[in-house]
């Protein structure tokens, strides 16, 4: 059930909205009191960026490369603050090395990463880092859920966000291809 | 907005350790320090530990990041960071999203030895094609960046970073002198210290 969201009406009030999981997304960050919002931009998270652009509680942070966005969240627990990062699946790739901050700090680094490469994918260029997303974060100590479908998004990320504050290390919730595809490339 | 004209050339070249100690001694009990990979934070440690010192043990280039997070989290207290040459390098884009954000508390010291002391003293590609880091800084929409003379303008860049709003850069040229300590290699202890120190940590006990 697809229905246009202009007009900035609030989608998450209707829980079987295939397109709402972008707005329980933000409802979540809200929740679990985030204000920090790292990002490297992906179109799968356009609407959630616009959704935290307009919230004056919540600092969005663009970065030049996802590898900041690991550092900065750090940089925000040391003072305080809860922080997110959002990004592509291609992304994941260019912070490994630095995961080794959590790690050794023993500090939550929540990520929600839209995939790519693995569900219809057009670029050959996302399909390698795409299938390696998981094994790659895991390898790194990171904790992984998948959600594909739209339902599952919201829970799979209060999950993550809850294992990442709660526990001290990094998280990751992948939000599947299809379900992106599914809101995104229709238009 | 700093009167300096010294470029890159002609910046004298000054002792790490002397002007950590210097800032130290400058900036008092309230700011945060982020050392940076490598010697940056061994002289931080050799300085004297401060409840809110951070050393950052491992992976490069991301002392500013760093600082930027901590630098957004308390926006009443100002923040320094040690970062090196090398270690900038490598996260070169990070003056941009500093730029972006402009941190009025940020203070970035680039501690600028033109090469990679800790594993031998081979020199950057910055150092080997003339780069000018605190141009690039300027270039990447951070004007308050100015390579520091000699000591005593040092002291007066730094107090520059107390007294008004950045986000700063300090350019230090800096000798080839070895460090003058070595920071205990403990990353929880270390990052828990600090969160104390911040009053970031929620535990009702003491210590």
């Amino acid at each position: 059930m697809l229905r246009p969201d202009e007009g900035g009406r609030m989608s998450s009030e209707q829980p079987g909205d295939a397109t709402a999981w972008p707005d329980q997304i933000y409802d979540l960050l809200k929740e679990h009191g985030i204000r920090q919002v790292a990002l490297v931009p992906d179109a799968g998270h356009a609407r959630l960026i616009r959704r935290c652009l307009a919230d004056n509680a919540m600092r969005v942070v663009p970065l030049t490369t996802e590898e900041e966005g690991i550092a900065m969240l750090f940089g925000a627990w040391l003072g305080g603050e809860k922080g997110v990062l959002l990004m592509q699946s291609s992304g994941v790739g260019n912070c490994i090395n630095m995961l080794s901050v959590a790690i050794a700090h023993r500090t939550p680094c929540p990520m929600i990463v839209t995939m790519r490469g693995e569900f219809g994918e057009f670029n050959p260029f996302q399909v390698p880092m795409g299938q390696a997303t998981p094994a790659v974060l895991e390898a790194m100590g990171t904790l992984v859920r998948r959600a594909d479908r739209p339902e599952d998004v919201a829970p799979t990320v209060d999950a993550t966000l809850r294992l990442a504050f709660n526990t001290y290390r990094p998280t990751a919730t992948l939000i599947g291809q299809r379900v992106i595809g599914a809101k995104t490339f229709g238009k | 907005m700093s009167a300096s004209v010294t470029t890159a050339h002609n910046a004298k070249r000054m002792n790490r350790a002397a002007l950590v100690r210097r800032l130290v001694a400058r900036i008092g009990e309230d700011p945060a320090v982020i050392g940076g990979i490598g010697h940056s934070n061994f002289d931080l440690w050799a300085a004297g530990h401060r409840a809110r010192n951070f050393y950052m043990l491992g992976s490069m280039g991301l002392a500013v990041p760093i600082g930027l997070g901590v630098a957004l989290a308390q926006p009443r207290r100002k923040v320094f960071v040690l970062e090196g040459d090398g270690s900038l390098l490598m996260q070169l884009g990070c003056l941009s999203t500093v730029a972006a954000q402009r941190p009025a508390n940020l203070a970035i010291l680039l501690l600028d030895n033109g090469t990679y002391q800790i594993t031998g003293g081979q020199r950057t590609p910055a150092e080997l094609a003339g780069t000018d880091l605190v141009a690039v800084a300027r270039a990447a929409g951070l004007p308050q960046a100015a390579w520091a003379a000699d000591e005593a303008d040092f002291d007066r860049l730094v107090a520059q970073c107390l007294d008004t709003e950045g986000p700063h850069v300090i350019g230090l040229k800096l000798d080839d002198a070895p460090p003058a300590g070595q920071t205990e290699r403990d990353p929880a202890q270390i990052r828990d210290r600090f969160m104390r120190g911040m009053g970031a940590k929620r535990s009702g006990l003491p210590g």
